[in-house]
């Protein structure tokens, strides 16, 4: 009696699995990842998707998430996989799940999953960075001295202290443009980032912290980051869909 | 004229500080009204950290309500952080509310629900940063009324000088009214500016308005007696108590929070009141006489909170909630609805019995079996008898040696120390009652892979119980009895491994202590605490006790007849006058002075649920009765309608 084992069948098995892409928006892009988690689980609840479960005591929503993007940094393009006990429409699995998140976190496109593994997809992030009070020569000057330097290592504040990243190794390209603010209308740069999906990830803060280093950039207040794309890594350097292989399965996943 | 959103000067700020999420509003089921579309517009406020205060159901409670009227708009706010009210200072930001980021000092009103004392402290910081005048006489008709609310308001005397209103008992209704009589006065031009508005209010009964009181002291430092100063206020204001509960199935849509908060779960009231008669118990007290939701108000506002929120656990609340007349009923009809749907039910278990085991493991039906909680309060049987809490050490180790036989591997078990007539052999009795626990607990699991955690508070006297005249006992005394407890425990290396012990310093308590029966005079030793920094007095982090005491002594002064100490650990006498005797709870001082006069010869009180009425006082003074089962309905196995998205379809 003393050691219990849970009754019944063992969980039905999971026999779809669906890939969505989310965004993070608005003042919602200050939930953290561990946020998002609860207040995902808590939107298939409430919208009934019938989840596939792990077995035992504390049965786990089978849920993957892939590289999320940091508390205060919005995204377009946020991922994350489920599997399921019956298969159900995808368009209405999307909408119901959208409805059921609040406003600002959006649930934009879901897929079945094709072959392949997804996280090996998730080479790249491309983010865009608006820069308060910098005008875009001063962006392009720094932008320039940090691309010419093979390393450039920055101290990144972790709870548990400092710890050196190097912010350049993981840069695939950078460019500058500008663009007025909204509110007051003075001009503003832009920095469009590709950065290569490395462990420890590189962060807006850790290149805009580089570009202070090298080159003593500036700003009136803090930088609005966006996270535009992440996925594989094209020959052009840009950021490809990792949705596409799923989408047509006649493309073979990288 | 629309009031804007301070949300743009607060953007820049919040990735600076910690958990940004908790400032940006926006949860499930919260609302945002324009402002120019109602006449009243409530700002609400849990004193503590968001993710303290967002669970709180008095709160989410009022929310609905007002927001729910045509007429009134309500939007919450909640104590913010050092890192952030730095920043807000430096920015020039004031308090605002998390829904629609408008400044607090824009509202009409600003309620405040203290569910503890230890928040008196950040009502003063929040005053101040919403550029509201920390005391009530220097306000004027553009700044709001601040009302208390909660049940740290049957004693609001000690923030007297910082309150426009205080309001006793169950907020629903009388939420109504204050705002009926707000936008009355608005729409007649606020005739005779704020004073006559807290008139009108005060002339209700309902309404506490302390300015309208004066209270004059005799030179030993008592009170010589508290009048009202004016015509049309009541010599003495009475709670309110809401009747019918299935007629106030709130909160309807709980708001989900997007932080991380104390309590990841869905609550629903099941009953409101408590005739336990435990005497150290304030709430039981004050919330009398018991009101139960019905079998079926139950399983329709989990039904419906749960296809609202998407939480995974619902929580049975009240102050004793195996004592529903039909809980049984409902944890097998909730148990068997939610089978299989990943649902949690739990159910604060504090009755310590057979029958406690039966729901707990019904409710666990299919899952893990980890802790339950029970609570003795008191060492020993005598203190038992001492402070109404009957329950014998038999019946105990019995009790959860089954549980541990049925597969549950943690008990915890709570007491208090520091209770009246406590001596040390009492609370040493508790570390044989836990070698007994984990002897019989093991013998009935057939293996040693148990614990048992004793769980111990400093016992505060609180207003309007029969403790209410007793010496609160000093930290040290505290202190020294459960250093004596743990070594105790310690004592047999055997059992001793398997029983934790957790414990606060009595320090804290003494200042809960201060703040709980003080009156008027202990108002400027919490502005000196404030004015010295002190704030989150309920986190051990930021308390500071040489604080506290040190703002009692320049306060009070040397010379002076009150202390701390005449505050906290000296007995009252029966003729008395309490700072609260004006404000009324129901319940009669005499059958209070009575109860405790039977505390002290150890004799128990019933509970009226199931013998006759011992004439509390409460039912008759306040026109209220008894709301109790069985009803004979049971749970339907379907959930009640009421499901706001569709299930999805299978894809065809």
């Amino acid at each position: 009696m003393a050691r219990r084992v849970p009754d019944g069948p063992p969980p039905p098995p999971v026999v779809q699995r669906v890939r969505l892409r989310y965004a993070k928006r608005g003042r919602l892009r200050f939930t953290s990842h561990r946020d998002f988690a609860r207040a995902f689980e808590r939107a298939l609840r409430r919208a009934e998707v019938p989840m596939g479960y792990s077995a035992g005591f504390s049965p786990h929503p089978k849920i993957s998430y892939l590289g999320a993007a940091p508390t205060g940094v919005a995204s377009e393009a946020e991922f994350v996989e489920i599997g399921l006990v019956r298969e159900v429409d995808i368009e209405e699995l999307r909408a119901a799940l959208d409805s059921a998140l609040p406003d600002g976190l959006d649930i934009v496109e879901a897929v079945p999953a094709g072959v392949g593994s997804f996280a090996d997809r998730m080479q790249a992030s491309a983010w865009r960075i608006e820069l308060p009070g910098a005008s875009a020569e001063s962006a392009e000057a720094a932008v320039a001295a940090f691309l010419a330097r093979d390393a450039v290592v920055i101290e990144r504040v972790t709870k548990t202290g400092r710890k050196p990243v190097d912010a350049r190794a993981a840069i695939v390209a950078i460019s500058v443009s500008s663009a007025p603010d909204g509110l007051s209308g003075a001009e503003r740069a832009i920095l469009d980032v590709v950065v290569r999906q490395v462990t420890p990830a590189v962060r807006p803060d850790d290149v805009l912290a580089a570009l202070r280093s090298v080159a003593g950039l500036a700003l009136d207040a803090p930088p609005v980051a966006v996270r535009l794309a992440q996925g594989p890594l094209d020959d052009a350097g840009g950021v490809g869909d990792p949705l596409s292989p799923d989408r047509d399965p006649l493309e073979t996943a990288p | 004229m629309p009031v804007a959103s301070l949300f743009p000067e607060l953007e820049p700020l919040l990735p600076r500080v910690s958990k940004p999420i908790q400032y940006v509003g926006g949860e499930l089921n919260a609302h945002t009204k324009d402002w120019d579309s109602v006449p009243v517009h409530w700002a609400l406020m849990y004193p503590d950290a968001y993710e303290v205060g967002l669970p709180n159901q008095g709160v989410q409670i009022l929310y609905e309500v007002i927001n729910e009227r045509a007429d009134a708009l309500a939007e919450r706010t909640y104590a913010v952080w050092p890192d952030l009210e730095a920043l807000m200072r430096e920015h020039g930001i004031s308090q605002f509310t998390v829904d629609a980021h408008r400044p607090v000092g824009a509202f009409d009103l600003l309620g405040v629900s203290f569910s503890t004392e230890l928040g008196y402290t950040n009502l003063l910081a929040a005053l101040d940063l919403a550029a509201i005048p920390l005391h009530a006489r220097d306000r004027d008709e553009s700044h709001p009324i601040v009302v208390a609310g909660g049940h740290a308001a049957f004693n609001p005397e000690p923030i007297a000088d910082f309150i426009d209103v205080a309001v006793l008992g169950d907020g629903e209704q009388v939420v109504g009214t204050i705002t009926d009589i707000v936008r009355d006065w608005k729409a007649a031009g606020c005739p005779g500016g704020r004073d006559e508005l807290l008139v009108r209010l005060a002339a209700t009964g309902g309404v506490y308005v302390p300015s309208f009181y004066d209270v004059t002291y005799l030179a030993d430092g008592r009170i010589e007696a508290v009048r009202p100063n004016r015509d049309r206020v009541p010599e003495r204001v009475t709670k309110h108590t809401v009747m019918n509960l299935d007629e106030w199935p709130y909160p309807k849509t709980p708001l989900v929070p997007l932080a991380e908060t104390v309590h990841e779960r869905m609550s629903v009231e099941i009953f409101r009141g408590c005739t336990r008669g435990c005497r150290f118990c304030q709430a039981g007290m004050i919330t009398r006489p018991v009101r139960e939701r019905s079998i079926t108000g139950i399983g329709e506002m989990v039904a419906n909170g749960l296809a609202a929120t998407g939480f995974e656990e619902v929580g049975l609340l009240s102050l004793s909630s195996a004592d529903h007349s039909e809980i049984g009923e409902i944890a097998k009809g909730l148990a068997d609805r939610y089978e299989g749907e990943k649902v949690g039910l739990s159910l604060p278990s504090t009755r310590v019995d057979a029958f406690n085991i039966d729901l707990a493991n019904e409710f666990s039906r299919n899952g893990r079996r980890s802790g339950l909680t029970f609570a003795p309060e008191g060492g020993s049987e005598r203190l038992r008898r001492v402070i109404n809490k009957m329950v014998s050490k038999d019946d105990l180790i019995r009790t959860v040696a089954t549980a541990y036989g049925q597969g549950w591997r943690q008990v915890k078990l709570y007491f208090m120390c520091g209770l009246p007539t406590e001596t040390d052999d009492d609370v040493l009795e508790i570390a044989e009652m836990a070698h007994d626990v984990i002897r019989a607990g093991r013998e009935a699991a057939g293996h040693k892979d148990i614990r048992c955690t004793v769980s111990i508070g400093g016992f505060v006297p609180k207003p309007h119980t029969p403790f209410q005249w007793a010496a609160q006992a000093s930290p040290e005394v505290v202190d020294n009895r459960l250093r004596k407890l743990r070594a105790a425990i310690n004592a047999n290396k055997s059992l001793g491994r398997n029983v934790g012990m957790r414990y606060h310093d009595g320090e804290p308590s003494l200042v809960e202590g201060l703040l709980s029966r003080g009156d008027r005079r202990v108002g400027a030793v919490i502005e000196r605490v404030w004015r010295d920094g002190g704030h989150f007095d309920g986190w051990s982090e930021h308390f500071s006790f040489p604080r506290w005491a040190t703002a009692a002594d320049e306060v009070f002064g040397a010379a002076g007849p009150v202390s701390l100490a005449w505050y906290t650990t000296r007995e009252r006498d029966g003729d008395e006058v309490l700072p609260w005797d004006h404000l009324d709870s129901g319940l009669d001082k005499q059958w209070l002075w009575d109860d405790w006069q039977d505390a002290l010869g150890e004799f128990e009180q019933d509970d009226c649920r199931w013998t006759p009425c011992f004439d509390c006082g409460v039912c008759s003074n306040l026109g209220t009765d008894i709301q109790v089962g069985p009803t004979g309905a049971s749970l339907a196995p379907q959930p009640a309608p009421g499901r706001t998205l569709l299930p999805l379809t299978p894809k065809v």
